[in-house]
């Protein structure tokens, strides 16, 4: 009697531990079916692309992010590097571009000046976190600051305009595109169709989802099967451990302050390709915010030594939901940031009941 | 027989304090020497360094028959000198393989070129090892924070041994257990013993130490105070010699 009553009880808690382990994506589920009734042309193929492609520099904010919280650090840089990184290889591509190069030449000089540039941050924040132990919120907070100060100075406050043709229709493009009956084509939408027919064109898989899922695989991979990865939960775990273990912690700690950095300065850069222009990043924008609220949704502990590349996308894809859904709902835009707010302080609770979750 | 490991007039000093004096003593292959003292007597100080986390001032350390200076805790692990402090140094969040082999990875080849973790290679070469030693833990994937302190015990042990440790430095090894687990590291410090690994076990809990060391070393301010064969003394006089009262105390009852 008493054994049949243990052996319920051990099913509903390892029932409600799933749960309060996938709850992320349980929410997401939720969403979706309220939303699908909520929101104007919510439930679509064409509408959860759009999502995906909205989440990049997302997803590549909160995957930097990550990496962070892991080592138990935290990097509030990553909203204002992404924005020097969009604004410097603007500038580069537009002086490039009005210098007569080729905009093939502006563009990839542009973009790779822009991310090389962006290691510089990183590296002056491992360095002061690990040299001369600034706390990582002290020193990133710092560096997020200057970032946005350099990158302000360089576009006087205005979005950086003029840029070569092609950028968005590479950072916009699809893999493939049908014109129903009549033709197909691969990454560029096929010839001379105009109107009507525009209209009808069917868009399949958004170039920056493939990006997306190259650049995430890779992260994951490092994470989850590399020496790198175990040492950075190592670290996370206990510092202690991993300097008694012969881990050199402070290289680690750098590297992965100029990765999360790096991460960012991608960010920044497809960000050009995807809207065409230069935006520096504006102080109420609070990418930190939503990168942090994602990687803590997605089960990473501030505390560091868990969190997974997964969990982080499932957070960004949870966050931007919420956004694309509350819009289609016709809620005024302000609401999300409540939204993000009350979801990443849940987030924590639930990690703080559920210790040994992940 | 010679010593494993001797220490030849040993001297730490920090500022105008002598935290090690002179101290000299030794361990042989296969022996344990617990290793007393009160409180400040200096015992923390002599193992660290030994296991390189202090410079001496002054003496010489002699392993496995040659002079050797210790100026690392890397070069420690590197001779063969493991030391498995309080905390016992793991990283909880990660499983008990993966902590064997922590800063030690076993790596294979993927498409010929990418290096990735071979968890199966470490899972059972974590597995022998444990078995070797006895060591009972339900699975090898299980991560620390999920184990009994006598399993942690037993799981940073198995790591020293599998990077083989010929010296194992243990501080306060049996501290914060039940009595089960205190009864089990003990079997397990015998058994390594039995192997032919020299031991040093510094402990407050007398009862541990007579029940498993051969030798005993007390210090008391810095210096040796005796030196005394399990066999031929008591915990009475060990207690003696270690508070410094002059006489060994009867009990009035």
């Amino acid at each position: 009697m008493s054994n049949n009553k243990n052996s319920t009880l051990s099913v509903s808690q390892s029932l409600l531990s799933i749960l309060a382990r996938n709850w992320a994506l349980l929410f997401v589920l939720v969403l979706i079916l309220i939303f699908s009734f909520t929101g104007i042309n919510f439930f679509s193929s064409k509408n959860f692309q759009n999502i995906l492609h909205l989440s990049t520099i997302y997803l590549l904010l909160a995957s930097s992010e990550t990496f962070v919280i892991i080592t138990g650090g935290i990097d509030l840089s990553v909203g204002f590097v992404m924005g020097l990184s969009s604004v410097l290889s603007a500038t580069i591509m537009r002086e490039l571009h009005a210098a007569n190069f080729t905009p093939a030449l502006s563009i990839s000089i542009g973009s790779i000046v822009g991310l090389i540039v962006c290691i510089i941050p990183g590296l002056i924040n491992g360095v002061l976190v690990t040299k001369y132990r600034v706390p990582p919120f002290i020193s990133t907070l710092g560096m997020g600051g200057i970032a946005s100060g350099i990158t302000l100075v360089m576009c006087e406050g205005f979005p950086v305009t003029f840029l070569p043709p092609y950028l968005t229709a590479i950072g916009n493009g699809y893999l493939i595109y049908i014109l129903p009956g009549k033709a197909i084509s691969f990454f560029n939408r096929p010839e001379g169709i105009v109107g009507e027919e525009l209209r009808k064109l069917i868009r399949i898989i958004p170039n920056s989802l493939m990006f997306n899922f190259v650049i995430l695989f890779i992260l994951w991979h490092i994470l989850k099967n590399t020496k790198f990865g175990q040492h950075t939960y190592a670290i996370g775990g206990s510092m202690d451990a991993a300097v008694r273990a012969g881990i050199n912690t402070n290289k680690h700690l750098i590297i992965i302050y100029v990765l999360s950095s790096f991460l960012a300065g991608l960010a920044g850069v497809f960000n050009v390709f995807q809207t065409g222009i230069g935006n520096f990043t504006p102080f109420t924008a609070m990418y930190e915010l939503i990168a942090i609220a994602a990687v803590v949704i997605g089960g990473a502990s501030l505390m560091g030594g868990k969190g997974r590349i997964f969990g982080s996308v499932i957070g960004v894809i949870l966050l931007r939901t919420i956004e694309n859904g509350l819009h289609l709902s016709g809620v005024d835009p302000f609401f999300r940031f409540i939204a993000v707010g009350l979801i990443l302080i849940v987030a924590v609770v639930i990690d703080q009941l559920f210790p040994d979750l992940f | 027989m010679e010593y494993l490991l001797e220490v030849k007039n040993l001297t730490k000093r920090f500022g105008g304090l002598v935290a090690v004096n002179n101290m000299s003593m030794g361990v042989k292959e296969g022996e344990v020497v617990g290793l007393l003292g009160d409180n400040g007597a200096g015992k923390s100080t002599l193992i660290k360094m030994v296991s390189g986390v202090y410079r001496p001032d002054g003496g010489q350390i002699f392993f496995m028959g040659k002079e050797v200076i210790i100026d690392s805790p890397i070069k420690a692990i590197s001779i063969a000198i493991e030391t498995l402090y309080q905390d016992l140094a793991l990283a909880e969040n990660l499983n008990v393989y993966s902590n064997i082999f922590l800063g030690r990875e076993k790596l294979k080849k993927v498409l010929k070129f990418i290096n990735v973790l071979d968890n199966s290679y470490m899972h059972d070469e974590a597995k022998k090892v444990l078995d070797r030693l006895e060591i009972e833990i339900p699975s090898l994937r299980n991560r620390i924070r999920t184990l009994s302190g006598g399993q942690r015990q037993a799981v940073a042990i198995s790591r020293s041994i599998y990077w083989n440790a010929k010296l194992l430095i243990m501080d306060e090894p049996t501290a914060a257990l039940g009595v089960t687990e205190q009864k089990k590291v003990l079997a397990l410090i015998r058994l390594l013993r039995s192997q032919g690994i020299g031991i040093i076990v510094i402990s407050h809990q007398l009862y541990d130490v007579f029940s498993v060391a051969d030798r005993l070393v007390i210090m008391r301010r810095g210096e040796k105070v005796a030196e005394r064969n399990i066999k031929e003394t008591n915990t009475d006089e060990v207690v003696s010699l270690i508070v410094g009262a002059e006489k060994v105390t009867q009990r009035s009852d």
